[in-house]
């Protein structure tokens, strides 16, 4: 593949993308974008990386390998990100991929910030958790929606040291996240913010709050608002972590707004329009659970496969059972479609191009493909597989988020079905 | 005095990589195998960084000798903080056909045209492990060289190094220009970070072929046989001391 011309169509797939992000959803404007594009480019694998992709992903491993496999099971144990990690993830550019080289990222593309993703969780997705975040809702919430004086203060943070925390869901509202019942209320020129979220990840250490909060009450869901709120605003209380069966290394905790004062400034995108930027992030946001998942899976494989190809009973390695290789063969094709769909979803949303019921469904074979592997290994490791000298058993247990966080599956159903039906109902 | 830098980097099969020999016996499986750059020439390029960093060194070439793969290679140690590259193509049978020979001649050329007061090379690469191309090229150029180099500090026109020898460590004092191979423990090799993988596609990578630089790369050492290496027996548990000590006599260790 020549480089230039892959370079050319990623360039192609960028600028336009980013125009579309706060287009209409289910727009495709990917026409005008294909007009410019030679066939050849078209004909690429959705798994093809171009020379930043494979540079990219092969660093976020090295590192995944050297600097985070260490502390991975203190970590689970503690249930602490370790701070040498967190650092590290900033010093190699992994916090805010996708931001400008003027606030001091590196500029890459929404692709390589999955990858990253995919990389660390193969080692450890507690890791990635935060990483995905940051990346896909903080960061993309910041580029998309910011002011100028939102973008020169808070990005060159989010690269540097600062991570973000994504603040949408209540305790009488999860799912139904617009039924929340955190109020912010115009005092002046200022807003005052009191309320209670819950299960937000990263909290403990995050110093950036994306938070929703309804303004108007009035206006039902249409009175959802986003709201920049920094760590030390007085009122902002960090509660206790929730002790987790999976994804431990990633704290997770309530967050309480007692009466958080922020200036009207700190409205991210316009009053009211809240619902609608906290589901654009969610969307796209998904395809990243994706390649979490995918990466989960992946890593879990390759913690189990070396050892069925040592382990031997009944005098043969238990690799020569041909039910044991029907049975791996059978995991790494539901790996292999998952991953294909996330790379498809990815490339979709790269290219401007409807990926909202791509992404929805992505996530959801990701979720269920991570769970059967993990379960799958478990049993084929037999009783070591069961301890935790071995990393399956954490693989195990967290995997398990994939099918409730950033919409359960049962959730990605209804958006699935929901597009399939508009699309009968075209017809 | 501020530096000119020539660091040279070698594609390699993946330290990580379990190494299979081919059917015919006349190589290792390379295709579809990960490569990346010889631990030991990244150690290379950290410290002609570090050297950059102290404000002795003004600008740093590296040169990859091999396949179009080797310019991935290239983009890494840009990526790491060199400022350019220069791909030398050699590829097929004349790239199995090369040697430290060869690859000390391009060197040596190279570090002419450009001008260089400093080549740093790894003391060896770990696929053919040949630990020949520095002392080569500090013969061709008739430099000294300052091998399995530890630690090194630059001032004005000299350069101590400390060596990792047999019996423990020496210091010795070159002059500049030299040829500087690093050991294991020069410095620990910086991560190609995102910003900087970024900022490298946009540094320069020059192609030559050997014969620009007037290298003929005709081998001078022809491979008869590659083999595996004997496969080791299984070892034996034993109960006790007693009887580890008498399995160690009848082996004839004790």
């Amino acid at each position: 593949m020549n480089y230039a011309k892959t370079m050319a169509l990623r360039v192609c797939r960028q600028s336009y993308a980013l125009r579309n992000v706060a287009k209409s959803l289910l727009s495709s404007p990917a026409a005008r974008c294909q007009s410019t594009l030679s066939a050849p480019d078209l004909s690429l694998p959705v798994t093809h990386l171009n020379e930043e992709e494979s540079m990219m992903k092969e660093a976020a491993a090295k590192f995944a390998k050297e600097r985070i496999a260490p502390y991975v099971q203190e970590m689970d144990a503690k249930g602490e990100t370790h701070p040498d990690v967190l650092q590290g993830m900033f010093e190699n550019g992994f916090m805010g991929i996708e931001v400008e080289p003027e606030y001091g990222g590196p500029g890459s593309s929404f692709a390589v910030a999955n990858m990253v993703i995919e990389e660390l969780s193969k080692v450890d997705p507690a890791i990635s958790v935060c990483c995905d975040i940051h990346n896909t809702l903080i960061i993309t919430a910041l580029r998309n929606y910011g002011t100028k004086a939102q973008k020169d203060k808070y990005l060159p943070m989010a690269v540097t040291d600062s991570v973000g925390s994504f603040c949408l869901s209540e305790p009488s509202s999860g799912s139904d996240a617009f039924a929340m019942k955190t109020k912010a209320t115009r005092d002046g020129d200022d807003y005052v913010i009191s309320g209670q979220k819950c299960w937000i990840s990263s909290a403990t250490f995050a110093k950036i709050f994306l938070v929703f909060a309804n303004a108007d009450f009035t206006k039902g869901y249409r009175g959802i608002t986003a709201f920049l709120v920094d760590r030390d605003t007085k009122g902002l209380v960090i509660g206790k972590p929730e002790n987790k069966l999976g994804i431990r290394a990633s704290p997770t905790c309530p967050v309480y707004f007692e009466d958080v004062r922020v200036p009207a400034s700190n409205v991210l995108g316009e009053v009211g329009k809240g619902y609608k930027i906290s589901m654009e992030l969610l969307n796209e946001g998904r395809i990243g659970i994706g390649a979490q998942m995918i990466g989960l899976a992946q890593g879990c494989m390759d913690a189990t496969v070396p050892y069925i190809m040592e382990r031997e009973q009944f005098g043969q390695k238990l690799w020569d059972f041909q039910s044991m290789q029907h049975q791996v063969a059978h995991v790494a094709t539901q790996i292999e479609a998952a991953r294909t769909m996330v790379y498809n979803a990815i490339r979709l949303r790269e290219a401007g191009q409807p990926f909202i019921k791509e992404a929805a469904m992505c996530k959801l074979l990701s979720a269920e493909v991570a769970s059967l592997t993990t379960s799958k290994c478990l049993e084929w490791m037999g009783g070591v597989g069961f301890t935790k000298d071995y990393p399956v058993e954490k693989f195990y247990r967290d995997c398990k988020i994939g099918a409730i966080y950033e919409g359960t599956n049962n959730i990605q159903l209804n958006t699935i079905a929901k597009l399939i039906k508009e699309e009968y109902l075209r017809q | 005095m501020a530096l000119r830098v020539l660091v040279g980097v070698k594609r390699v099969i993946d330290y990580a990589v379990k190494i299979r020999v081919k059917p015919d016996n006349m190589g290792v499986v390379t295709e579809g195998v990960k490569h990346s750059m010889n631990p030991f020439d990244e150690i290379a390029v950290e410290e002609a960084v570090r050297l950059r960093e102290k404000k002795l060194v003004k600008e740093i070439i590296a040169v990859s000798c091999g396949p179009k793969q080797s310019q991935e290679t290239l983009r890494t140690a840009l990526a790491m903080g060199v400022d350019r590259g220069i791909h030398v193509e050699v590829s097929g049978a004349e790239y199995e056909g090369l040697a430290p020979f060869h690859v000390s001649k391009i060197i040596a050329k190279l570090a002419q045209e450009e001008d260089v007061n400093l080549v740093i090379l790894g003391k060896q690469a770990i696929d053919d492990d040949c630990n020949q191309t520095g002392q080569m090229t500090a013969a061709l150029l008739d430099w000294p060289q300052a091998t399995f180099a530890s630690e090194v500090k630059v001032e004005d026109s000299k350069m101590e190094v400390t060596r990792e020898v047999d019996g423990g460590l020496e210091t010795i004092q070159v002059s500049l220009p030299a040829v500087l191979t690093a050991d294991l423990r020069l410095n620990e090799p910086r991560y190609a970070t995102l910003p900087n993988i970024m900022k490298a596609k946009k540094k320069p990578i020059a192609k030559k072929t050997p014969s620009d630089l007037g290298v003929d790369v005709s081998p001078r050492v022809e491979t008869v046989r590659v083999e595996d290496p004997p496969v080791r027996d299984a070892g034996q548990k034993v109960e006790n001391v007693e009887e580890l000590v008498s399995k160690l006599k009848e082996a004839g260790f004790c």
